[in-house]
């Protein structure tokens, strides 16, 4: 029988998830045996015409990390839907976003001018911007449009299961492979992780208590943060509970507060709108029937950035999508 | 009659780095063009995130270089609070960077540049690659840069939480201390990378510096550029990737300047071109003259060649012992040679395994203070740190209450994004005369870029080494009268 | 001009009834708000809001018992808390936070409804159509 076909992609990416998957190391060298890659533009050479001249749906499974920001990304990853059985959205960048996504407060000019104008180490009395056609010696260079807003990957194609994390983990890329090859899939459109928030599986959660109340908001570096101790019960935020399980508590492990990589549970169809539910029912809950209107406000005005926070990798994904400008 | 050649690293599609190559009238290379065709912009949209939350948003600008984004951020933000963190945290900090340069430049050198040496510049380029590596070398040693990167990824894992984007630097310290055990742990670690950088050493010898022929690519004219130089140096002007002043060097190798991250704009400068979403830095004093070497162009180099080329040795000793020694055969200091870059790699790779066995061995690690709270109102912050492909900045600015309202970054490859043209162009002129294409072009053109190592380029992040490259030969219409194809 | 739409979500024991009771007295109250009836203030998710918007809403009215009046006791408090933090954020995202009220309507006060109803109304009217993009 022949191997299944795989192919990998990237977009607009950081390049950790592909470091992710070299980080498969030995069970890296299992996955090339038991399929053909087809594609891998940082490890194999090909053409877009090669994968243009593939059967449609030729290839088994195509994964594809990076949101997507330019006309190209958008060309390719369509063609790659149309040559692809199944459509994986590997990493926080293709499943929510990602960091990259916080670009969705600006558009491109705004972007443009801070990085080709107004930076102070810039020396562009001209006003040059990078153009998308420049005539050099007669003769044309062109460079890919850049778009106004990030999207994720499921807003320009259709995505059949999604990989979450930044990066994702290495034992959820094994799991998700083996159960592609293996045939043992759950439902399309699930996230190849756990359907539990990551309070459920956090070494924290047994001092979290059941009727949590908080007054003071700390920032991290506030405090010294007790390794025990339930962030939000030390008045730190942390997005655990709007977030999914299955990173292991990596940033927990480290002693630090959860940022939503993994992005939301299943229920949930916007983190950030979750986390704003989930702090607004800890805070300033004790005697909350004396509380005046005030007083609320000046509770609220202690969390600095709410939107960056609690859309941190998932603005693209979120039901608003971008900042509305002007 | 003017033609163009395209070199594509990956298709004209996809693409964060494309090569354009300009012939004359009478088929001469004319110039040659870098182009990144990649921006994202975290400039902008850092502004109104809460500075201390920047430490875990700069890493994602590369998930091959996280680590040194990480760091530099740290100090950015210690700078920024005017909080001096605890000593063990810093040893913290220079603990994981150690490992992360070590086990990047593991990566570079088996994975990505190395094959060029290793199995040869002129050997078929389908050798050229990880496979060609074990060949040469052998299945158990594939096998122990598999088993030092995976140990010395887990060094980051532990004390970052993460070792692709790490979480744990804060204003004035990290996050977690050391626990006994993984201070053990280390320990072996730092001591298996030393063995291992040796071997790594022993091995370039036997392979490269034994043949001449290789030795005379190295040495030859095609892979020199005389440049400035720029890299970090500790008091006594050694090598240091955490910590320390910014030394530049002139293309004689005196001193040129020397300066604290917060001068930094005192000394460099930015060109933006049309034709590329990526920066040209230069150095302000000089101005720039484009893309050109020499003592009156503003071009400078960073990276491993351009860090021991501006310092006055190693701070470790067996390191040192092998940085006199490339001097000795390349003839003194500064080098010039592009291909050096790959042995001064290999050079660090050791200073970096010293560096982490002596701060694994230090007691002072695993003191459990590894913060102090800032207390000063913020204002302003600049960290640099030398990533493994140069010297990285972070400069912020923020309101009173720690909100971000500017972001500077020069992010390490960029430094070089001039100097990657002009090597690009070099290759192309050696080879390219009276409109005849040397089929060797590709071969020549890829090592000047990988020498450099730039994480930009998907091309370099290659699992097997090989950059797949297409190079299209253009008549003055447009048309593609010749294609050039790396299988 | 089309009237700009505007999504009032009103608590079962008192705004709804509000609301009828308006509707009976025929005090005017305008036509673009469409009400959907919700068990408790305290019910609406952010995400509810958010939800609105992005269907097309330009507006969005939560409509609770007066403090001390919920009958789930606490509703209407989290509710304070949960609008006034998603207020901020949405300013954030370039959504005038008036285009979020939260506000207290008995049963009885029909008067009241109509009066709030009205001012939204005029509030929306004055911010235009909210474009998402
Ligand atoms: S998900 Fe994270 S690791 Fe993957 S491309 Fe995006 S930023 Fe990089
Ligand atoms: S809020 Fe954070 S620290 Fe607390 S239980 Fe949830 S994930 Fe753990
Ligand atoms: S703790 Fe949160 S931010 Fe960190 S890896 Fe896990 S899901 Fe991602
Ligand atoms: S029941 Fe009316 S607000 Fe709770």
């Amino acid at each position: 029988m022949a191997k299944p076909k795989v192919a990998f992609y990237w977009c607009a990416s950081c390049g950790g998830c592909e470091e992710a998957v070299v980080d498969l190391a030995e069970d890296l060298l299992k996955v090339v045996d038991a399929v053909d890659i087809v594609l891998w533009p940082v490890a194999l050479d090909f053409k877009r015409k090669d994968v243009e001249a593939m059967k449609d749906g030729a290839i088994a499974v195509s994964f594809i990390n990076g949101a997507v920001r330019t006309e190209e990304q958008e060309e390719m990853v369509k063609l790659l839907r149309k040559k692809s059985g199944l459509v994986v959205a590997f990493g926080s960048c293709a499943h929510i976003g990602g960091i990259p996504g916080l670009a969705n407060f600006w558009d491109r000019e705004t972007i443009f001018e801070r990085v080709y104008k107004d930076v102070p180490s810039v020396r562009n009395p001209e006003g040059i911007y990078p153009q998308q056609k420049t005539k050099v010696d007669g003769v044309e260079l062109t460079l890919p449009e850049f778009y106004d807003t990030v999207y994720t990957l499921d807003q320009v194609i259709n995505v059949d299961y999604y990989l979450p994390g930044c990066a994702p983990p290495p034992d959820l890329i094994m799991n998700a492979v083996t159960a592609i090859l293996e045939g043992k899939l759950p439902d399309k459109g699930s996230v190849l992780a756990p359907d539990k928030s990551l309070c459920d599986t956090c070494p924290r959660k047994d001092s979290k208590p059941e009727k949590l109340s908080i007054k003071a908001i700390r920032r991290p570096h506030e405090v010294i943060a007790d390794p025990e101790k339930c962030f939000l019960e030390e008045g730190i935020i942390c997005l655990g509970p709007a977030t999914r399980s299955g990173c292991g508590e990596r940033c927990i492990n480290a002693n630090m507060p959860c940022r939503g990589c993994f992005g939301p549970t299943k229920g949930v169809r916007d983190q950030g709108a979750k986390m704003v539910s989930a702090i607004a029912s800890i805070l300033g809950v004790e005697d909350e029937d004396k509380v005046t209107e005030e007083e609320v406000e000046s509770l609220v005005k202690q969390i600095d950035d709410p939107a960056g926070l609690f859309y941190m990798y998932s603005l693209p994904a979120s039901m608003l999508r971008r900042k509305r400008m002007g | 009659m003017a033609r163009r050649i395209t070199i594509d690293p990956i298709t004209r599609l996809e693409g964060h780095g494309k090569i354009e190559i300009f012939l004359d009238d009478k088929g001469d290379v004319s110039k040659a063009y870098f182009q990144v065709p990649e921006l994202r912009g975290f400039e902008k949209f850092s502004e109104g995130r809460m500075a201390e939350e920047m430490a875990r948003i700069t890493p994602k600008i590369c998930g091959v270089c996280p680590t040194a984004h990480h760091m530099a951020s740290g100090k950015a933000l210690d700078d920024l609070y005017k909080v001096e963190p605890p000593p063990a945290a810093k040893k913290i900090r220079e603990l994981i960077n150690s490992a992360f340069m070590a086990e990047d430049h593991t990566l570079h050198f088996f994975f990505l540049g190395g094959p060029d040496f290793i199995v040869g510049p002129q050997a078929p380029a389908a050798d050229r690659n990880i496979l060609g590596v074990i060949q040469k070398v052998g299945l158990d040693a594939a096998k122990q840069v598999i088993g030092i990167r995976k140990k010395l990824r887990n060094v980051i894992t532990k004390q970052g939480g993460r070792v692709i984007h790490p979480v744990c630097n804060l204003p004035g310290g990290v996050s977690k201390g050391v626990t006994k055990e993984d201070r053990q742990e280390y320990i072996q670690t730092g001591r298996d990378a030393v063995e291992f950088a040796k071997f790594t050493l022993k091995a370039f010898e036997d392979i490269v510096l034994k043949n001449k022929e290789y030795v005379d690519v190295i040495v030859g004219d095609i892979y020199k550029h005389e440049t400035y130089y720029m890299g970090l140096v500790d008091k006594s002007n050694k090598v240091n990737f955490y910590d320390g002043d910014i030394r530049v060097v002139d293309p004689e190798g005196k001193e040129f300047v020397k300066f604290k991250a917060q001068e930094y704009l005192d000394h460099i400068e930015e060109r933006v071109e049309p034709w590329s979403y990526i920066k040209f830095p230069y150095l302000k004093a000089v101005g720039w003259k484009g893309f050109v070497d020499g003592k009156d162009s503003g071009v400078y180099r960073v990276a491993p060649l351009a860090r021991l080329n501006v310092s006055d040795g190693m701070a470790t000793p067996l390191a040192q012992a092998e940085y006199e020694k490339m001097y000795d055969v390349l003839g003194g200091k500064p080098a010039h040679n592009t291909l050096a870059y790959h042995w001064a790699r290999l050079i660090e790779l050791l200073y970096a395994a010293e560096r982490l066995l002596e701060l694994a061995q230090d007691e002072e690690i695993l003191d459990p203070d590894v913060r102090n709270i800032p207390t000063a109102i913020p204002d302003e912050g600049i960290g640099v740190v030398e990533a493994p492909r140069g010297t990285l900045y972070h400069h912020y600015k923020t309101d009173e209450k720690g909100i971000i309202t500017e972001v500077n970054l020069i992010v390490a490859t960029l430094n070089n994004s001039a100097a990657m043209c002009m090597s690009i162009e070099r290759a192309a002129k050696a080879l390219i005369k009276g409109g005849k294409v040397s089929d060797g072009l590709l071969n020549m053109v890829e090592m000047a870029f990988r020498a450099y190592d730039p994480c930009l380029a998907c091309a370099t992040h290659s699992l097997p080494g090989q950059m797949p490259l297409e190079v299209n030969i253009r008549n003055p219409e447009g048309d593609v009268t010749k294609t050039l194809r790396r299988e | 001009m089309k009237e700009p739409t505007i999504v009032g979500f009103l608590c079962n024991w008192c705004s709804y009834e509000g609301a009828d009771r308006a509707g009976d007295a025929r005090l005017e109250y305008p036509a673009n708000i469409r009400t959907v009836r919700v068990m408790c203030s305290g019910r609406v998710e952010p995400e509810f809001v958010l939800h609105a918007f992005r269907e097309g809403a330009s507006g969005v009215l939560i409509l609770g018992c007066h403090p001390g009046d919920c009958h789930y006791k606490m509703g209407n408090y989290k509710a304070r808390r949960r609008i006034s933090l998603l207020k901020k954020t949405l300013e954030q995202l370039g959504i005038e936070p008036e285009r979020v009220r939260l506000d207290w309507v008995a049963a009885g006060e029909g008067e009241r409804f109509a009066k709030v109803a009205n001012e939204m109304a005029d509030t929306i009217k004055g911010l235009g159509p909210l474009e998402l993009s």
